[in-house]
């Protein structure tokens, strides 16, 4: 089970409110997708979601089934299952790609003994494989020069490999052609099941052509300010934010 | 939290306590009769004594170098420090009174039972009489030369009389003038033309069968052919009682040899770490100093090559890593004086906290020589926002036919990489040391492995007071 429970959730950065008394359930085996104008604050949730320190939580709780991680660190958040897939992935020069995440796997366990190279090396090469990417990857260096669409497919990896129970992926889409953006969605896909659950931000309803949601929320000024099924995203495609404005407004 | 300075000792606090044995100590200060003193108790022949009391002349002439230098050399109080102490006056202690954190470093750097104790200066000698007897003997079959300072100077005056002082002469700087007059400890090594040794030399089995010399004096002459690499220091943390450590090493590449001299070390944070290290570099040889500075409270130390063979080869790859109260100040000098001599340095540091690291470089190539080439990088990590470096390239070009290239970059580890990296699982301090290492990477993989293991958990340990 990995139902995740936000409740009342503000958020300033800098003094400024940005996210205002914000509520949303995504019960486990769901694929929730947050759509909304830039500005929103879909950014802020995901970043203040995982702990980020720049992001002030002034109120509410955030719960992985039972288990309120508002106020841990950033590391403690990640090994409770939350999983956070980067608009912007970051560059970390010299670290390869497979001690970065054998380190993240490492992290994890009670006993660093009972980790097996070898197992190791085949489950990543087995996803790599899934993702289409070349095994030469493994000692590159995180994201370092890597193309927008190798950094979302590394962000995949990351997120395949580390079985998290809560997966928000930010803007995934963005940077991505057609073609990486199918990869991307089956990798993600693959992963679905009733024991794990995602939050899946985005400006676009294309990306939820190949990653289908249970819901969708529309985000305004902090808010959810509608909830609908997958028609919701078409809706909103065909009539633009404004729509949605002039709703609020009347 | 643990404690940012892991190798720090307070001295005043601690119950450390010497025997004395007057027999063998110099006393307190400098002066000619300490210098006659340890040129006798040493046994000495003459030459040997005058070159050391010309030296003292030079050094009390020779004004510190605060021109350039940091003004802390201006603390080292020459008065209150004792210039030889043998064997019988290593301070002892026991194994119960050395402190906690610094067991703690030892366990977790895979130090074994025996080395800890004596790195501790529990045991005044490391049991490695047996290692070196059979390693001596092992040369000697080759016609290797492995002894230190004074039975070097003693027994094979033919062989290394010739090059002693003069790839450093006693007046290139105070603290080379303050080493040649009270020298003692370090290796004198001679390997014969054509002999490739394949193990490297460790001074550590050497050097402690004796003792640890404040003024270790080294010279290594590779005949023509020949090679040979040289291992000093380890990475585990050093504990003195002296604050003071000038040493002078001399290399003396003949034709076509190759050296390659590897140095580790961690110092306490008390320590002037002030070494003068040079190479002369004939046809065709090579020369590499490897060098990994870690701990002091100031290390100035810039290993250099004098290419004075056609097509000779000197390289210096360096890692520094300045933490909280420490000054790393190092580089690299490559004077090229012969055609077709080429030269490359890569320098890496790292500064942690308040620490602060300085490259300082000096390459020179003359107008009458041709085809000379340079390559140098010099790449510093900030960690915090306390933290410094600063970089003085000092580089000479005269003449149409050289090449020359400079590139430097200073970087810092950023709050938002930090945070991806700990998104994933890692601790902060975790994705902090993961990023020095992979900062340090392509240059510790020089590195032979043994050294290469044991930096990066040092690194890791150092890396741990920085963040939180």
């Amino acid at each position: 089970m990995s139902t995740l429970s936000v409740q009342n959730l503000s958020v300033n950065i800098d003094d400024k409110t940005i996210l205002d008394n914000f509520s949303l359930e995504v019960p486990s085996g769901e694929v929730h997708a947050i759509m909304g104008p830039n500005g929103s604050g879909k950014s802020t949730l995901s970043k203040a979601l995982a702990g980020h320190p720049g992001y002030e939580i002034t109120s509410g709780t955030a719960k992985l089934n039972d288990t309120n991680f508002i106020g841990m660190e950033p590391d403690e958040i990640s090994r409770v299952g939350l999983f956070l897939a980067f608009q912007y992935p970051i560059e970390v020069p010299g670290v390869s790609i497979a001690n970065f995440i054998r380190a993240a796997i490492q992290s994890r366990m009670n006993d660093i003994k009972s980790f097996k190279a070898v197992d190791y090396y085949k489950a990543l090469y087995q996803k790599m494989d899934d993702l289409g990417m070349d095994r030469k990857f493994t000692s590159r260096s995180l994201n370092d020069g890597f193309s927008g669409g190798e950094k979302k497919r590394c962000e995949i990896l990351q997120m395949a490999m580390l079985d998290p129970k809560f997966c928000i992926l930010d803007e995934t889409d963005s940077g991505l052609d057609i073609d990486a953006l199918r990869v991307v969605s089956e990798g993600v896909n693959a992963m679905r099941s009733k024991n794990r659950s995602f939050l899946v931000i985005t400006h676009y309803q294309r990306l939820l052509d190949y990653i289908i949601p249970d819901k969708v929320h529309v985000m305004w000024e902090g808010k959810i300010v509608r909830s609908g099924d997958k028609e919701l995203a078409k809706e909103l495609e065909t009539k633009g934010y404004d729509w949605i404005k002039q709703e609020i407004a009347a | 939290m643990i404690n940012p300075n892991p190798i720090e000792i307070d001295r005043e606090k601690g119950n450390f306590h010497y025997n004395t044995d007057y027999e063998f100590d110099a006393g307190v200060g400098l002066s000619e009769d300490v210098v006659k003193y340890i040129s006798d108790v040493k046994r000495e022949d003459e030459w040997v004594k005058d070159f050391r009391l010309k030296a003292l002349n030079t050094f009390e002439k020779k004004r510190m170098p605060t021109h350039w230098a940091t003004k802390d050399l201006e603390n080292i109080d020459f008065d209150v420090i004792r210039y030889y102490l043998s064997k019988g006056q290593m301070p002892s202690r026991t194994w119960e009174e050395v402190p906690d954190d610094i067991k703690q470093t030892f366990e977790r750097l895979g130090i074994p039972e025996q080395e800890r104790k004596f790195l501790a200066g529990v045991e005044a000698q490391f049991d490695s009489e047996a290692a070196y007897s059979r390693m001596k003997d092992d040369l000697s079959e080759k016609g290797v030369i492995f002894v230190g300072s004074t039975e070097g100077l003693k027994e094979y005056p033919d062989i290394f009389k010739k090059w002693f002082g003069k790839v450093i002469p006693t007046s290139d700087n105070k603290f080379s003038a303050l080493n040649s007059a009270v020298f003692s400890g370090g290796s004198f090594i001679y390997v014969p033309p054509g002999v490739k040794l394949e193990q490297p030399l460790q001074a550590y089995f050497r050097i402690n069968a004796e003792n640890f010399g404040q003024f270790e004096r080294t010279l290594i002459i590779a005949d023509e052919g020949s090679e040979i690499t040289y291992m000093e220091g380890c990475t585990a943390p050093k504990f003195e009682t002296s604050t003071l450590h000038s040493a002078v090493v001399e290399l003396v590449a003949l034709k076509g040899a190759k050296i390659q001299y590897v140095t580790v070390q961690n110092w306490s944070n008390n320590v002037f770490n002030l070494v003068t290290k040079r190479a002369m570099a004939h046809d065709e040889s090579e020369v590499r100093w490897i060098d990994c500075n870690i701990g002091s409270r100031l290390t100035m130390k810039y290993p250099g090559v004098i290419l004075r063979g056609r097509k000779a080869r000197g390289e210096v790859l360096s890692i520094a890593l300045a933490n909280d109260g420490q000054h790393q100040d190092t580089g690299a000098k490559m004077v090229h004086a012969a055609d077709e001599t080429s030269s490359n340095v890569i320098s890496k540091s790292v500064s942690i906290g308040e620490g602060r690291s300085t490259y300082r470089g000096l390459v020179q190539m003359p107008g009458h020589l041709k085809n000379c080439k340079n390559n140098t990088e010099c790449d510093a990590l900030l960690i915090n926002s306390d933290s410094q470096t600063d970089t003085y390239p000092a580089i000479t070009v005269q003449g149409e036919d050289h090449s020359v290239q400079h590139e430097a970059s200073v970087s810092k580890v950023s709050a938002e990489q930090i945070f991806y990296m700990q998104q994933r699982g890692l601790s902060e301090a975790d994705a902090m040391s993961m990023c020095v290492n992979g900062f340090v990477n392509d240059l510790i993989r020089e590195f032979p492995m043994e050294y290469s293991v044991e930096l990066k958990r040092l690194i890791d340990l150092e890396m741990e007071g920085s963040v939180g």
